[in-house]
């Protein structure tokens, strides 16, 4: 009992092709800085051996931790049986795979000996959290694209509630790794905690949803389809409850800590006195990313205007790629303790911050694999039926009363 | 009709006998004083696998262990090829000199610090192509073949003991081979200690020094002097909250 007109958008236009072309030279320009990267070493980057992970590593674990959360509308039309959300399931499950594979190939490029790939792919030690990633993520593209099949092709409907269950489970588990890679590391003072796994489940809730709710909007208004104030109202309500969740996550990490005495350098380092790290704290993830995208979801006449849901989310992604900073390069920055209470002095930079500044190669192959990921969307919505033609408040009624009366 | 076979052959292999007897006793003598060297150095022969029977270990004494030496470090890099580029942030470091500082007392501690070579290591743990691994002798290596240049093992030392290879190489020495975009770290001189050395370049240039910092031995023999002197005066292990069990021992700290 389909009711929704699904099309894909025209291609025809220039400004599609100017759109898709510069995405692609962003994506290749992004290859061609890891290329140079590999040939002449990592010492080109900004990355040390006391940094080992770098922007290109903030920008990897974002898109992954948005690619699981972009999936929440799918999730919350077939697994919660919220049927006003389920004309955006399909995008919601094309962004997905697109963010998952720009992320991946960020941290396939960066890699040291990204001509082993092969190895990664066929050798596990299965008591790495890094190696279960490496399954979890191939595993959600195989399971969002059998989710799209299920719900693009009108026989297999039946099955949409089972897969979209199965890929509901299979992205809080992605995430739940996700945060794992940094609370298993046993000896850092930033990570070794248990909270990372739901914190970043939550912030992929967040920043996924952020993301959608952008390239909706650009899609719908460069379409010239129709996108109603009720979808998108509901969209930034639930980014709100997200924004406020990471806050509640947030807060508990750092009470625990600040509790604890062995966990007062951190804490002061990322609160008080770490230089760029305090302030992207503050300014970045809590203020710009957290703050102000509440009010500007909650708070009216703000919470009524498109254009500042629209900057809602733009500052929700901005603030998640600076609490990501914060939280892979702060916490390597910051000494590791071999002697606790001791000062520590040596040539390896023991007992001093590191300084960290990242190179344009990094930023440019960051960047190149956020281009990759909306470059997948702009094809893909182009090719199969992904967007609805409306989503005026009045098909959307329609739609909703239907369903209801099934 | 099987025993006229037996007797046939017998009958053609007669003359190819005698000559292999012969081959053999020249052989013999042509190769027996390398056997002999081989039987006195100990060595592990190439195709026996090593086995958790022994423990390398290594004790440091930082009561003699004096702040402004760093002959361990020089002839760690002396023997394994890794040149200072200039560049401190990126440059390998296998073993380094590192100061503690008693905030209270202002007493100042000086320390080889490398690899641990752990019972249970992080690093093996967490490395997703098992590259990072543990032999059965306690040494723990990086398998450059399989290691793909992660550097998640980096993130989970809890030593700081590893270093990621950031350059193009040149000049590599043939028993400590290295590889552009691989993480390494202290190999206890596991080149040295295969054919029977013994012993680690770091601690041969402190002993050669005269300090006698550093001594490397089998953890599993309680007749080696490492066991003897842990046995005697106790050792302590960097991080023991952690529980990896150290192959790598302090006293005086």
């Amino acid at each position: 009992m389909e009711t929704t007109r699904f099309s894909s958008i025209d291609a025809n236009s220039l400004q599609y092709w100017i759109l898709l072309g510069g995405l692609a030279l962003a994506t290749l320009v992004g290859v061609l800085a890891a290329h140079h990267m590999d040939l002449e070493g990592h010492h080109i980057s900004g990355m040390s051996n006391q940094i080992v992970w770098g922007f290109p590593h903030v920008a990897a674990i974002f898109l992954i931790i948005a690619a699981s959360g972009a999936l929440n509308v799918a999730s919350i039309s077939s697994v919660f049986g919220k049927t006003d959300y389920k004309p955006l399931a399909r995008m919601s499950g094309l962004l997905a795979i697109a963010l998952l594979v720009g992320g991946l190939a960020i941290l396939v490029l960066d890699l040291g000996r990204p001509d082993l790939l092969i190895v990664a792919m066929t050798k596990y030690n299965f008591k790495s959290i890094f190696a279960w990633n490496i399954f979890l993520y191939t595993g959600f593209i195989v399971i969002t694209v059998i989710y799209l099949w299920m719900m693009m092709e009108r026989k297999m409907n039946k099955f949409i509630k089972v897969t979209g269950f199965a890929a509901f489970l299979w992205r809080l588990i992605l995430t739940t790794g996700t945060g794992s890679i940094f609370g298993f590391l046993v000896a850092r003072q930033a990570y070794d905690a248990a909270i990372m796994a739901p914190l970043f489940v939550i912030m992929s809730f967040a920043f996924g949803m952020a993301t959608f709710i952008l390239v909706l909007m650009a899609s719908y208004k460069w379409t010239h389809r129709t996108l109603g104030d009720v979808m998108l109202s509901k969209l930034k309500n639930l980014l709100g409850i997200f924004v406020a969740a990471i806050l509640y996550f947030v807060l508990a990490y750092h009470l625990a800590n600040l509790y604890a005495t062995e966990h007062h350098g951190i804490e002061r380092f990322i609160l008080l006195d770490g230089g760029i790290y305090t302030f992207l704290f503050w300014a970045g993830h809590i203020v710009i990313g957290c703050l102000v995208p509440l009010a500007l979801v909650f708070i009216k006449p703000m919470s009524q205007s498109r254009g500042m849901t629209m900057l809602a989310a733009g500052l929700v992604i901005m603030g998640g790629i600076a609490q990501l900073y914060v939280i892979i390069i702060g916490g390597q920055a910051y000494p590791l303790v071999l002697f606790p209470g001791m000062e520590e002095s040596s040539s390896f930079f023991d007992g001093v911050v590191a300084e960290y500044t990242p190179s344009i190669f990094e930023l440019l192959l960051g960047f190149g694999g956020i281009c990759l990921a909306l470059a997948i969307v702009t094809v893909g919505i182009a090719i199969l039926e992904f967007l609805p033609e409306s989503l005026s408040d009045k098909a959307l009624s329609l739609d909703s009363a239907r369903s209801n009366s099934i | 009709m099987r025993y006229k076979l037996d007797l046939d052959i017998e009958e053609v292999n007669t003359d190819r006998r005698d000559f292999l007897r012969r081959a053999a006793t020249v052989g013999g003598l042509a190769i027996a004083p390398g056997v002999i060297l081989y039987q006195t150095g100990a060595a592990k022969p190439a195709d026996q696998a090593v086995s958790s029977q022994q423990r390398w270990g290594m004790l440091v004494n930082t009561n003699v262990c004096q702040e402004d030496c760093d002959a361990c470090v020089t002839a760690c890099n002396e023997e394994h090829g890794l040149w200072d580029l200039g560049r401190p942030e990126t440059d390998a470091q296998w073993i380094r000199k590192l100061n503690v500082k008693d905030k209270q007392t202002g007493h100042v501690t000086s320390l080889p610090m490398m690899c641990q070579h752990c019972e249970n290591p992080p690093c093996v743990d967490v490395c997703p192509t098992g590259a990072s691994f543990r032999r059965e002798d306690g040494i723990v290596l990086v398998d450059k073949h399989t290691c793909i240049g992660c550097r998640y093992c980096m993130l989970a030392c809890p030593y700081k003991a590893r270093s990621f290879v950031h350059e193009p190489l040149q000049d590599q020495l043939p028993h400590s081979p290295r590889g552009k975009g691989c993480v390494e770290s202290c190999t206890l001189c596991v080149h040295k200690v295969d054919r029977g050395d013994n012993n680690t370049a770091c601690a041969e240039a402190c002993a050669k020094d005269g300090h006698q910092a550093l001594l490397f031995g089998d953890l599993n023999d309680p007749s080696s002097e490492i066991s003897k002197q842990l046995k005697q005066h106790g050792g302590t292990q960097i991080r023991a909250d952690l529980g990896l069990n150290t192959g790598v021992r302090y006293q005086g700290i």
